[in-house]
């Protein structure tokens, strides 16, 4: 038996066939690279987790189960530890215009307390991040993917004016809580969470240490980010598990969890070559924005805006049983490639394949008949809208 | 009856002129919950260490290899139909297809029973 693909929430190295133990062909190629640990790295092998590399760190990609863990986030609350994520508060004099150059958000009127999806752009309006920035007071809390933090922390500091300093909290471990009994669990341990809207944040305090808590995730389901001191995480891991209706979950089911519900994963969905308006992200981009530009980019997105990209992310339902993976071709029906697929797996919730990737704009319309091509074998697949499983956001006055 | 292993974790068990072919336990483990199965049909021809079937995990994709040659006798559509059966009985239920083996002398090149687990606990 020979593992040929390993898909979903996997750095260069899993994306070229990072094998289980032993395989002598496996990894070949790659660069071994010394690993770091997270704060909770003995909490989750003494939970049973099977650790992989993933952004230079050995991280939990399974406790019993991908699929049990992701039903159990749907029905009730899973505890990711998400803390190779980069925790980055960025202050200076004027750091809302400051940051208004390198990405399309309008920081200048946004409100304290309340993050906003971003992206940080390159001069091609090409995606170097995808992030959440939310102001605080003067300075801006910004939390950007693992494999890319020491990436955007040096773009940053180049492009970025002098007075303006990026500080990467390294000191902090960010843990998620996500699903339908999320508030009800946290808000047993940390009265006050509950009456945060989605898309709010705020400071609290817990066992006389700070946290900063917000009411998002990335699974479509309710729930929390809690940025708390990496030597007091274990302590709340362990006081949020201790509930009954909270399981930690891997990394595995996080991956299945936000493809279910279409949202996009830096390195697979969104890159250098990928733009916000190719990515179907232009809700990032306000009328002030598009309006006056002035971002990295700004002439070729706002072109993108007016007249349309060329191609489009979408998402995919898949005929049969058997998953299309990243890399598998898109074809019309006269087989010209017109594609690719860019994550795809099976999901848990809908027992059947989903798959998310670029097609040309013509065919993004959703219904499209098209074939997928993965490993010579062909696959009839229709263009499908996203997100596959209903985002349960907990929006105020909703 | 025996019992035996190859290094990419396929097991054979033959009877006689028949060997049935699957993944070992470690393999199904290593593979986590899987999702999709295909099977050889019969009186496909395969030689050793031909790709002979599929098997899927929600996260990986791998191809089970034939640890010997001979003709397809029976693919199992069980798996087919239920593809948790490799993960809850992979040594047994849980076993992919059968062939009529072709050169009998190849098993001789396989690990046994005690050996594979041994050299898996070293993985």
């Amino acid at each position: 038996m020979n593992r040929e693909t390993h898909n979903g929430p996997t750095d260069d190295t899993q994306a070229r066939g990072t094998p289980y133990s032993g395989d002598p062909e496996g990894g070949a190629g790659a660069e071994p690279q010394p690993l770091d640990k997270l704060p909770l790295d003995a909490w989750h092998r003494q939970r049973g987790a099977r650790m992989v590399p993933f952004a230079g760190y050995e991280m939990p990609v399974q406790y019993e189960g991908i699929i049990a863990e992701h039903l159990w986030t749907r029905e009730n609350a899973g505890l990711f530890d998400v803390s190779h994520m980069g925790q980055l508060l960025i202050h200076g004099h004027g750091v809302d215009i400051a940051l208004e150059k390198l990405m399309p958000g309008d920081f200048q009127s946004a409100q304290d307390m309340k993050p906003k999806y971003s992206l940080l752009l390159d001069e091609d309006g090409g995606i170097i991040d995808d992030l959440m920035a939310t102001r605080r007071g003067e300075d801006f809390y910004v939390v950007v993917n693992g494999a890319t933090k020491h990436g955007d922390i040096a773009d940053m500091e180049r492009r970025l004016p002098g007075d303006i300093v990026v500080d990467y909290m390294k000191e902090q471990a960010l843990l998620a809580l996500q699903g339908p009994r999320a508030a009800e669990v946290l808000e047993t341990i940390i009265p006050g969470v509950a009456d945060l809207g989605f898309m709010e944040a705020g400071p609290y305090h817990w066992n006389g240490r700070n946290l900063w808590i917000s009411r998002s995730g990335y699974t479509g389901e309710d729930g929390f980010e809690i940025s708390v001191p990496a030597s007091a995480a274990a302590q709340l891991a362990d006081a949020i598990t201790a509930h009954e209706l909270v399981k930690p979950i891997g990394l595995g089911a996080r991956d299945s969890l936000r493809l279910e519900a279409g949202l996009p994963l830096y390195g697979h969905d969104l890159d250098h070559k990928t733009t916000p308006v190719m990515a179907g992200l232009t809700f990032a981009i306000n009328k002030r924005r598009r309006a006056e530009g002035g971002f990295a980019g700004a002439m070729r997105i706002m072109a993108e805006l007016q007249n349309g990209p060329i191609e489009k992310r979408v998402g995919f339902d898949v005929d049969g049983r058997q998953p299309v993976r990243e890399g598998t071709l898109v074809l019309d029906g006269e087989g010209n490639e017109v594609g690719r697929i860019t994550s795809g797996g099976f999901s848990p919730s809908l027992q059947r394949p989903v798959a998310m990737g670029y097609v040309a704009a013509p065919l993004a319309e959703v219904g499209t008949a098209l074939k997928l091509e993965q490993r010579g074998k062909l696959f009839d697949a229709k263009v499908a809208a996203m997100p596959f499983v209903p985002h349960r956001y907990h929006r105020k006055g909703a | 009856m025996s019992l035996y292993f190859t290094k990419e974790h396929e097991w054979v068990r033959v009877e006689g002129d028949t060997a049935t072919v699957g993944i070992s336990d470690h393999a199904q483990e290593q593979l986590g919950d899987i999702v999709f199965a295909e099977v050889p049909e019969t009186g496909k021809r395969l030689s050793k260490g031909q790709e002979a079937a599929v098997v899927e995990s929600v996260k990986a994709a791998s191809d089970v290899y034939s640890p010997v040659s001979g003709e397809v006798v029976d693919g199992n559509s069980k798996v087919a139909d239920d593809p948790s059966i490799v993960n809850s009985d992979p040594e047994g239920e849980g076993w992919f297809f059968k062939l009529k083996l072709n050169n009998p002398g190849e098993l001789d090149g396989l690990m046994d029973e005690a050996a594979y687990r041994e050299w898996v606990k070293t993985l």
